[in-house]
């Protein structure tokens, strides 16, 4: 056993409203810059649909994440590494940036300096990339927001797989949910393995991806090896770029800027121990409907004594381990498996959770007949398919999310008891696996959400492997720029500094 | 003008190669990269591209061989000058013209593709039409090597190159008399040199052969100075 700990996030789906303010103040921290003007380290999908990039779910076409050969090895689905080295001249498996959208701004300029004439003057669109004026924007980071576009092509979606899909696309039978996506930072990163340099690093202390802009040389095999398409080459720059999890932050105890900004309260932050001997087993699981029980096999118990004792062997401080013990993540997986891996079938592990949304009765102008178990409406009724819902989290396993929408079913059912008719209905938490205690812990946990209830962040300790004293006056975040405080625009090898104004001198 | 040109140029070149290399990789890591644009257009790229590095690298390794392995190990091998000239021209031969081909699309899609073109800064334009201009001149030579197939002619190159590796003083006298494309062809490869670690060429010093015999696929770092050395996988 090998005890390591890392920084997990859940996302309530039951609660996201779509509005996007997660994708904006991360994109305005990260991303508005030139190159990856395109790029979002997290955005919010319209489900069902084909998404951002374009099918990015749908891996016979990118071959990104891992696979199980027949020999029972496991290899990035992309190829071996002799294979992928093969491909470098001209990757097979790389989006092109119309998959994405091609990055685009307005005229708005000449809204103020068109001359006087008949018509309006509008603002058209012109690309970010060339600099051409583009006669028609064709896609976008969020082109199908709530159901838009017909439905034919939002069937496309693969997590349909198995549903009888026709009938959702009747106005009276359509669904909808809504699924922010980040970067996963999984135990068993396809990003890491497929890059040739070696720059892609998971961090030790708390499971944080990240790619070493010094190291990266941009041989682009990370984009196509991540299945969630969450790693983006920046353009401008030629190296990669994804989501940090906003480390600086997290290091000092704050939590991401998605998740602090989130206006529904739908996300959460906490420590996770697993079992880093276990990660390549788990990842190998034969039958991909087990790859979900296989990784919560991974996860530690936080409260049992040897795993306590081994984390602090293996030099997990003692602040991480009560974390881990206070984690909501770990309430939410492991206690109340409420909340599940997105596409555990990618073999990657990933560590960003969702819980399942539940939705309307279907069918509610026939609301009477609605199928009842026992007191609660029958989960299968609802108007989302729980088949599709599996084929997102669970690789099409029913089981774990049925149970799931029960419970926080049941906790309606519960709370409402409680509040409304006063009454304490422990049969209604004993039908699902728990017990009222637990269920006020829940309803405590995701309904009321308070901050310190989501983010449970333990700080780094650069004390001990840093010294302060000799960091004090350094230069801060600069793109790899260094520090230089020259007057050049740029290097002597292509590089460019960025714009720091000199004061010049005077005649 | 002889001696300077292939006397003393080839340590200019070498000097800034090796130096100037040094110096960016030191000092701006950050650029130090292979500028791929597939992203922004796939179109043209993986046809183009995979022609002309697989052209160019057997150009390189056969010349690298062909002009620094000691003519006597060929001696001794039995090998001919005529065969191994016959060898150089044919294989250099196809090799060229896949990659004149390839870097003839490659600059195709980045000369006239808008973003590719607006993309491009001026040294990575330059740098391609300088690669083309030299495919075509070590094409070009064939024809010139097919009027001697004794290996005469190659073997003075060979003991120039070799000769600049070994200080020889004397290495610029010994191509004195070849033809005049052998010498633009040689003077424009020494440029090449010269550019090479002010652009995107620096890419071929960092061939990511290690990742065939790294253990593993993971990569793990930590800050902390105890820490189990085993990797995860």
């Amino acid at each position: 056993m090998k005890v390591r700990a890392q920084i997990g996030m859940v996302l309530n789906l039951d609660k996201c409203i779509g509005c996007h303010t997660c994708s904006v103040t991360c994109k305005n921290v990260w991303t508005s810059r030139d190159g990856v003007e395109y790029a979002w380290f997290n955005n919010v999908e319209t489900k069902p649909g084909i998404g951002y990039p374009k099918d990015w779910e749908n891996q016979k076409r990118w071959n990104g994440g891992w696979e199980r050969t027949k020999s029972g090895k496991l290899q990035p689905k992309q190829g071996s590494k002799w294979r992928i080295l093969a491909n470098i001249f001209g990757n097979p498996d790389l989006p092109e940036i119309d998959d994405y959208y091609e990055p685009f701004d307005f005229d708005y300029d000449h809204l103020k300096s068109a001359p006087e004439v008949k018509a309006f003057p509008t603002a058209r669109p012109r690309s970010k990339i060339s600099g051409e004026r583009m006669q028609k924007i064709e896609y976008g980071p969020n082109w199908e927001e709530i159901l838009g576009g017909e439905f034919e092509k939002r069937s496309k979606d693969y997590n349909f797989e198995g549903v009888q899909k026709e009938i959702y696309g009747e106005y009276e039978n359509t669904f909808m949910m809504y699924l922010p996506r980040l970067c996963e930072h999984c135990l068993n990163p396809a990003c890491a393995a497929s890059c040739p340099s070696g720059a892609i690093y998971k961090r030790e202390e708390d499971g944080i991806v990240l790619i070493d802009q010094e190291k990266c040389r941009g041989w682009r095999m990370c984009v196509s090896g991540c299945p969630y398409k969450k790693v983006y080459y920046n353009w401008e720059s030629g190296k990669s770029e994804k989501c940090t999890l906003c480390y600086p932050r997290i290091e000092s105890g704050n939590p991401t800027v998605c998740s602090e900004t989130c206006v529904g309260r739908i996300r959460y932050l906490g420590v996770m121990l697993y079992d880093a001997d276990k990660i390549e087993s788990a990842a190998n699981t034969h039958s991909e409907k087990d790859l979900y029980d296989a990784q919560l096999d991974v996860f530690l118990d936080p409260h049992d004594p040897a795993v306590i004792e081994a984390a602090r062997a293996d030099g997990v401080p003692e602040d991480w381990i009560k974390g881990a013990q206070e984690s909501p993540i770990w309430k939410m997986a492991m206690e109340w498996k409420l909340a599940f891996p997105l596409h555990p079938e990618y073999r990657t592990l990933p560590m960003v959770w969702y819980i399942p949304p539940l939705s309307p009765i279907q069918n509610a102008a026939e609301a009477g007949k609605i199928g009842h178990d026992g007191e609660m409406p029958d989960v299968r009724s609802l108007r989302i398919p729980v088949r599709y819902l599996a084929n997102m989290l669970t690789a099409g396993d029913e089981e774990p999310i049925v149970q799931a929408l029960e419970r926080m079913s049941a906790m309606r059912s519960y709370m409402r008891a409680k509040t409304v008719d006063g009454v304490i209905d422990e049969a209604i938490a004993a039908r699902v696996g728990l017990s009222g205690r637990v269920i006020e812990d829940m309803y405590k946990i995701l309904a009321l959400a308070d901050y310190e209830d989501r983010f449970v962040i333990p700080t780094t300790h650069r004390e001990q492997v840093e010294d302060a004293y000799d960091m004090r006056g350094g230069c801060g975040f600069t793109d790899g720029n260094g520090c230089s405080t020259g007057i050049s625009d740029g290097t002597l090898f292509g590089g460019k500094r960025k714009a720091l104004k000199m004061p010049e001198a005077m005649r | 003008m002889h001696q300077f040109l292939f006397g003393i140029y080839p340590y200019i070149a070498l000097t800034v190669l090796i130096f100037g290399s040094i110096a960016r990789y030191e000092t701006v890591p950050f650029t130090w990269k292979s500028s791929s644009s597939q992203l922004l257009r796939r179109r043209q790229l993986i046809l183009g591209s995979v022609l002309f590095h697989v052209g160019v690298l057997v150009i390189f390794f056969g010349h690298l061989g062909g002009l620094l392995t000691p003519i006597w190990i060929f001696d001794a091998l039995g090998i001919s000058h005529g065969a191994k000239q016959l060898l150089a021209v044919i294989a250099g031969g196809v090799a060229g013209v896949m990659a004149l081909v390839g870097g003839g699309i490659l600059f195709h899609r980045r000369w006239t593709d808008p973003r590719i073109r607006r993309t491009s800064s001026f040294a990575d334009i330059a740098i391609l039409a300088l690669l083309l201009a030299q495919l075509t001149l070590g094409v070009g030579t064939i024809f010139v090597s097919l009027q001697h197939l004794d290996g005469h002619e190659m073997t003075k190159f060979m003991a120039w190159a070799q000769g600049i590796f070994t200080f020889d003083g004397q290495a610029a006298s010994y191509i004195a008399d070849v033809a005049l494309v052998f010498k633009l062809h040689l003077f424009l490869g020494l440029t090449i040199f010269l550019l090479f670690p002010f652009t995107r060429l620096v890419h071929m010093l960092s061939v990511p052969l290690r990742y065939l015999w790294r253990p593993g696929y993971q990569i793990v770092r930590s800050r902390r100075k105890t820490v189990n050395k085993t990797p995860a996988e």
